[in-house]
């Protein structure tokens, strides 16, 4: 295994392109800093850009103003014709405070630009952040471009007339450099005003402030002798045809458990308890008010599961979400989903553990827990999404794996894929399949657990159903009539027979196939969830350097797909990349005996493309 | 809702019961077939649902639909099973073990939201299944295998936990008690909300007599006393003694009901002051609906704020396009 942790800060940062940008905005968690992030996200979708955005951002909600650990960064690539990452290093950094400039400026590539708000640079915030002297004029920023603006003080002016307090006028400045960055990419300023209208409509004399805000930054742009070149217009993003949307991970999971009602009829039923950073799941789905998929805030963790398995039990969906320590949580009715044989959708947003670890940072620890953390034989399907947008299609995946072979489907997504957002292709509704929970009604030689022949699943069935009265539980049952039984070769069948079952939902899915690259050759990269953007950016540099290097990632994590060990032998070496110490590395060693390496980081920050392709650039010289 | 001429019979499964010869738990099964079949409704629209303990068996032995799930939480999953589908009525099942210690977070909730369930508390007062250990409800100095000399946690009162946690209908009753059991039970179904049924239970095994004298029928006449709304509180043998509410002290005075039967309180099931106090008599032991103040359930008071409607493919592709799209050549 190799740790890059070690190597972090001398890597060989993806250089800017003319075609793409890197911007970084930083500053107190408190200066809306996310929302400026997620503005400039839309308006670069709506101004024909690929983008991929990372939002990092600390736990505290608002911790003391002007301190290095409460500063908040949004980071976004956009450009063309395709963007596979959030980027490595910023070819520009917006820094609202010192303290924002001195933790965000090793993100910034070399020769980077940075604006920072000269307003912000007072003796207090120096020295809150820590400097000795000011930075913007102690020679320590040279190698950078540095543009010192008081957006501060140019937002007091912009605002005035609006008649809105100093208060209000301070938290304006990040629509002022929203402006500015508007103008220097050449994005539209129409629908953050129409956003600012709706949002403030209750408080109009903010609305007013803010826009008066965005449109002054944009004119100091225009106005302003900053220099023609700080304009930059990014290369248009070339996809197929369609309609488009931006949507973050948790968007398309909301949509996803949507569409999950909508085709199939169920009534999903979703039982959680709040934690970061899956509550903004709860959050969207409550947004629906009841409409296709209900929400529950259970008192607890373990409530909120033992609700979706009760909800399962009923005839509706049940899903369930959380991050890591929650999930851990779940463990036992988890299994009691796996005994019972009751289909259940359970979301883990990972987070940087162990314990409570980094709630905010992203990391892929939980995929050993997912696979095998339960108590007994007690096998599960686990899935992960690939990209924000990708978690609409596995949920629904989810959702028919779930119903068709009925078993829990654990979907491992993380903090990144949750908050990230990128550009979505809107589906046709009609033109998604329907799902089709098989509820059986016939009494005609019903026995609770005779399954299917071909999945092997046992029939759902509906409390209230005529003639069907059956009970179900937690303890070991007859393979037959479903009456208890401690039988010692009915127990070994039972528990070969739900092995099997979730092994054959193999056969249901897309055997594994090579993402990008050579059929054979040198390195074959492996991943799986959120390290798909950089394991593909990373493989395709280093094909155009000209090594036979391909790229395959798993959707489908438990079970293995079919073909990955026909693959897997015709490359020379198998990297197994993950923000993990190498969890799918033991899968997959253990499952098919594959001498496959790990290439691994838990930094709580994405992989960086350049990082993984030195790496392998590393390897090949082997 | 379909109901139909029902007998105990109609709610008695094929399965052998497998509990101590002797336990309580017999006589409550008997009470709540006979409850079920007075009540009328179909058995297929009932669900018991248990967790983990002796009481937790219960499903196997009701021709209903039925759910044995894990420790303590039967109450959350039962929450569950009306989320998916109100219409179904359900029982959640379980011992004082499962209730009040490893489930007591999950009970104080499905009471203060009020979710429609009828919870069965069968309090015995120890853990059977686990082979006899003090429980949250076992009196202070009790032997068990995990206490040898004697427990020193204080008992926590169901009905006052139920109370504090804003439960609107806690009852008492005890297994024997079968003129008494059925009709509690068929209480609790009435009500439209979360219904708390502490029933009072021997455990032969481990802890014979759990109740001191509560279930010969001569002493108990002496130790309980059965609150009926609108009548006056007198317990005895012949109901020569009555209760005298004291409000300056929230406790009650013995009297005598031949002498003062004008002094002695009517019980008021929506008086939540005097179901408190009569939940903290030791004696007489209070059973009967000690109190009753019906309020919107779970079902109703999320269905008028979120109604639940299924979505169709419109309202998907509503939801999906969102409002800040683009088109792609």
């Amino acid at each position: 295994m190799t740790d890059l942790l070690d190597k972090a800060g001398s890597q060989t940062h993806e250089t800017s392109t003319n075609d793409r940008m890197v911007v970084r905005f930083a500053g107190d968690s408190g200066d809306g800093i996310q929302l400026l992030g997620s503005e400039t996200a839309k308006a670069t979708a709506l101004s024909g850009h690929d983008l991929i955005t990372l939002p990092d951002f600390p736990a505290e909600i608002r911790a003391p103003v002007g301190t290095t650990y409460g500063v908040s960064a949004y980071q976004i690539q956009f450009g063309g014709p395709e963007i596979l990452t959030s980027g490595d290093a910023a070819d520009v950094l917006v820094a609202f405070n010192p303290a924002a400039l001195k933790t965000n400026l090793n993100t910034v590539r070399r020769g980077g630009l940075l604006i920072v708000d000269k307003g912000s640079l007072t003796k207090r915030g120096l020295e809150k952040a820590g400097y000795d002297a000011d930075p913007t004029e102690d020679g320590s920023l040279a190698g950078y471009r540095v543009m010192l603006i008081d957006v501060t003080g140019l937002t007091a002016i912009a605002v005035a007339a609006t008649g809105v307090g100093k208060k209000q006028a301070g938290r304006a400045k990040n629509f002022w450099a929203l402006g500015l960055v508007f103008w220097m990419f050449g994005h539209d300023r129409t629908a953050t005003r129409n956003w600012i209208e709706a949002r403030f409509k209750a408080t109009p004399d903010i609305a007013a402030a803010n826009i008066a805000a965005l449109d002054a930054g944009h004119a100091y742009g225009e106005t302003a002798e900053i220099g023609a070149d700080i304009a930059f217009r990014a290369a248009p993003a070339v996809r197929p045809p369609g309609l488009y949307r931006t949507v973050t991970g948790t968007d398309a999971m909301a949509i996803g458990l949507s569409a999950v009602a909508a085709c199939s009829g169920l009534k999903v039923t979703y039982c959680t308890y709040p934690i970061t950073p899956a509550s903004a799941l709860l959050h969207a789905l409550a947004k629906l008010r009841g409409h296709g998929v209900v929400t529950f805030q259970a008192e607890d963790e373990i409530a909120a599961v033992c609700a979706a398995v009760g909800a399962s039990y009923a005839g509706g969906l049940g899903v369930t979400a959380s991050s890591g320590p929650g999930i851990a949580l779940k463990a036992e009715a988890l299994g009691l989903a796996v005994a019972a044989e009751l289909p259940l959708i359970a979301v883990d947003v990972q987070r940087a553990g162990p314990s409570t670890g980094m709630p905010t940072k992203a990391e892929q620890g939980d995929l050993t827990m997912a696979v095998h953390g339960r108590h007994g034989e007690a096998p599960a399907c686990v899935m992960a999404p690939a990209t924000p947008s990708d978690c609409f299609d596995t949920v629904i995946e989810a959702a028919r794996i779930a119903t068709t072979h009925m078993t829990p489907v654990i979907i491992l997504s993380d903090a990144y894929i949750a908050n990230a957002a990128e550009p979505w292709r809107v589906p046709d509704a009609d033109a998604l399949p329907d799902i089709t929970p098989a509820f059986r009604t016939d009494p005609e030689n019903f026995q609770p657990f005779l399954r299917d022949p071909d999945t092997l699943s046992r029939p759902w069935v509906r409390p209230g159903t005529e003639d069907m009265i059956h009970r179900i539980g937690g303890l070991e049952r007859s393979s037959d009539t479903g009456h208890i039984s401690y039988d010692p070769a009915n127990h070994q069948q039972m528990t070969d027979l739900r092995q099997r079952k979730i092994e054959r939902i193999a056969d249901a899915v897309a055997p594994a196939a090579i993402e990008e690259g050579p059929d054979a050759g040198d390195i074959l990269i492996v991943g799986w969830g959120s390290t798909y953007g950089p394991l593909k950016s990373a493989a395709r540099r280093v094909r155009q350097r000209g090594h036979a290097v391909a790229h395959l990632h798993l959707r489908l994590l438990w079970p293995l797909p079919r073909g990955l060990e026909e693959i897997f032998s015709r490359f020379r070496r198998i990297v197994v990349a993950e923000m993990n110490s190498g969890q799918l590395l033991e899968l997959i060693r253990a499952q098919l005996l594959t001498p496959a390496e790990g290439l691994n980081q838990v930094t709580g920050q994405p992989f960086r493309a350049g990082d993984v392709e030195a790496h392998l650039l590393r390897l090949l010289e082997d | 809702m379909d109901t139909v001429t029902l007998t105990p019979a109609d709610f008695t499964t094929d399965q052998e019961v497998r509990w101590c010869p002797g336990c309580g738990d017999y006589a409550i099964l008997k009470g709540v077939r006979k409850a079920l079949a007075e009540l009328g409704r179909m058995p297929k629209d009932v669900v018991f649902v248990s967790g983990i303990g002796c009481a937790a068996r219960f499903p196997y032995y009701m021709d209903t639909y039925g759910f044995h799930t894990i420790h303590g939480r039967a109450a959350a999953v039962g929450t569950g099973v009306k989320l998916a589908n109100p219409d179904l009525d359900v029982y959640v099942v379980g011992g004082d073990g499962d209730f009040l210690s490893i489930g007591g977070n999950h009970l104080l909730h499905v009471l203060r939201r009020n979710v429609d369930v009828n919870l069965l508390l069968l309090n015995n007062a120890i853990y059977g299944l686990t082979k006899g250990q003090a429980s949250p409800t076992s009196i202070i100095g009790t032997r068990s295998a995990s206490t040898p000399a004697g427990s020193a946690d204080q008992p926590v009162n169901a009905a006052l936990l139920a109370l504090g946690s804003g439960a609107r209908f806690v009852a008492r009753t005890v297994d024997t008690m079968q003129d008494h059991l059925p009709e509690m039970v068929k209480r609790a179904h009435a009500h439209k909300g979360a219904s708390l049924l502490e029933i009072y239970q021997n455990c032969i095994v481990y802890n014979d007599d759990a109740w001191g004298g509560l279930h010969e029928k001569k002493s108990a006449r002496e130790m309980t006393i059965r609150a009926e709304h609108g009548q006056p509180l007198t317990f005895g043998p012949d109901g020569e003694h009555g209760l005298h509410f004291l409000p300056e002290t929230g406790t009650f005075e013995i009297v005598d009901t031949a002498e003062a039967a004008d002094r002695i309180t009517v019980h008021n099931e929506r008086n939540f002051t005097l179901a408190t106090a009569l939940a903290r008599l030791p004696h007489p032991m209070a059973l009967g609906v000690l109190y009753c103040d019906p309020a919107e359930d779970f079902t109703a008071a999320w269905e008028h704020r979120t109604p639940y409607r299924p979505m169709n493919r419109d309202d998907l592709q509503t939801l999906m396009t969102g409002e800040n799209t683009w088109v792609v050549g």
